[in-house]
């Protein structure tokens, strides 16, 4: 009898997501080509993509903030692998950028620049998707490059380097 | 041993879809409440575990998450397990046993509705050989509940009135899901769903949090609610292959029950973790549990069961229930896996 060295089990899940009432809201506002963030009412930290909660103090965040489509790089990785989903060619830049009037970095793609010249401190801008093909989903923008604005010297980068 | 007593227990009512709210939205309501009712400052809880599924969730590290629902800065000492709440209270007894914190916070939550709960429980099985074949937790339920009704000893109008009781008892319960006024003729009048079980046998799918505090000694008996003691607590596992176990017996609710001092005799009631009607049997007979105890007074998980939260909430119920009564000993039971293959027993006394 021929031994079994392998086998394959394929598995499907499907989830139908419920977005809550903040998230709800960001998905609505990113589908218009608006990022907005929601505010902690106690340490006034602004987060994008917004939350129900702060995760800081443990309660509800409050007020609806717009910030800018424009940001900082806090961090970031030099992936060298290929992988599904991410459109880009490797190596490309995978960075945690704080928006402007945030209080949170996200992760994100850099695109359109030369891995070698990401740095900490790199001003970057969303790179939309047409018009037509925005929906609710953080998708719209396809990826963050370089805005050409000067550095944002690291030690103004407070917590975050 | 230290003595380690419920403090303070608090749960979201259990709904079929919970649209408004996320998994951090629902922690943060329960555990800011058990919190409060604790009468320990958040700041002095020296642990936290939580107990959930990122199968449920369908993302990865969504149990993470979960922690933005504390505010948890400064840093704190948190775990979890990919269990129901339950077994993270049991981490946290643990841990106070050790001595390296005198108080805890436990939370679990879920929301099933986002996926198909019976084919997400599949993952749960052997990948290789017994997952494949695509068999759903309600059909291994009923696999257990036929070889039940081949035992002898129960039909299936005896499970019917479990479905009746826990119904009628929810009434009573706000956090309930499913209650009502039924009648077993009715109710074994309907089809069968997988056979031999009903709808009525099996428990709803249930979107919830809850969350509970425990303390240790003088850190319990000062902190303000009077304390529910933890007088035993224990789990056991049986084999992950369903094929190599007497599915009518629950051994390992046996064993759990004597290591954790269960003296049926002694108790006022007990809150079984009886996902279908049929287990609820098969736990009476593994925990010798009489004709004459209270079962389930909240309704039990037939009336809500909100995956890996309806254990920790049998063992918040009991509590809370017997603070409320003023005096005795209550058994909580939590289950885990397919047709009770792991089990928790916890034995509560209020004072």
């Amino acid at each position: 009898m021929k031994p079994v060295t392998s086998i394959e089990t394929p598995t499907r899940l499907e989830y139908e997501f419920t977005a809550s009432g903040a998230q709800a809201e960001f998905l609505e506002n990113i589908a218009r080509g608006r990022l907005v963030g929601k505010r902690c009412p106690r340490c006034e930290k602004v987060y994008v993509p917004a939350r129900g909660n702060c995760p800081r103090c443990g309660i509800a965040t409050s007020d609806s903030v717009d910030v800018s489509d424009h940001g900082t790089v806090t961090t970031f990785c030099i992936v060298r692998v290929p992988s599904q989903n991410i459109e880009l060619d490797p190596p490309y830049c995978a960075a945690n950028v704080l928006l402007d009037g945030s209080d949170m970095p996200f992760i994100t793609l850099l695109g359109e620049c030369e891995v070698e010249d990401v740095r900490i401190g790199m001003r970057v801008e969303a790179v939309w998707k047409p018009k037509q093909e925005w929906g609710p989903t953080f998708e719209n923008i396809r990826h963050f490059r370089p805005s050409g604005e000067p550095d944002v010297p690291v030690e103004k980068l407070g917590a975050w380097v | 041993m230290r003595d380690v007593a419920v403090l303070s227990f608090a749960q979201t009512p259990y709904k079929r879809r919970e649209a408004s709210r996320s998994e951090v939205e629902m922690v943060m309501a329960v555990v800011t409440e058990a919190i409060a009712d604790s009468g320990i400052p958040k700041g002095a809880i020296g642990f936290t575990c939580s107990g959930s599924s990122d199968y449920i969730a369908g993302q990865a590290f969504a149990f993470v998450g979960a922690v933005d629902a504390l505010g948890a800065w400064p840093p704190i000492s948190e775990s979890h397990v990919e269990m129901d709440g339950a077994w993270a209270l049991y981490e946290a007894w643990v841990k106070i046993q050790c001595g390296a914190a005198d108080s805890a916070l436990v939370f679990a939550f879920g929301r099933s509705s986002m996926g198909r709960l019976p084919e997400t429980l599949t993952m749960q099985l052997d990948p290789y050989t017994l997952a494949p074949l695509g068999i759903d937790a309600v059909s291994l339920a009923a696999l257990q509940a036929r070889s039940l009704l081949d035992r002898g000893g129960v039909t299936e109008r005896d499970w019917a009135e479990i479905a009746v009781r826990s119904r009628r008892d929810a009434m009573a319960n706000p956090f309930a899901q499913l209650r009502g006024e039924s009648e077993v003729d009715k109710l074994l009048a309907e089809p069968y769903l997988v056979s031999p079980l009903r709808k009525h046998d099996c428990p709803p799918i249930s979107d919830g949090a809850a969350a509970v505090v425990i303390a240790a000694d003088d850190v319990a008996r000062r902190a303000g609610p009077r304390p529910v003691w933890i007088r035993g607590i224990d789990h056991r596992i049986e084999p992950h292959q369903p094929g190599v176990r007497d599915l009518t017996r629950s051994p390992s609710t046996s064993l759990a029950g004597r290591k954790a001092g269960a003296v049926p005799e002694r108790l006022e009631l007990a809150e079984l973790h009886a996902p279908f009607t049929h287990q609820e049997w098969i736990l009476r007979e593994a925990l010798g549990l009489g004709e004459g105890l209270r079962i389930n007074p909240s309704g039990g998980a037939l009336a809500a069961n909100p995956m890996m939260v309806a254990g920790l909430a049998r063992i918040g119920e009991a509590a809370q229930r017997i603070r409320e009564s003023g005096s005795g000993l209550a058994l909580a039971h939590a289950t885990q896996g397919h047709c009770l293959q792991q089990n928790l027993v916890c034995v509560l006394e209020a004072e």
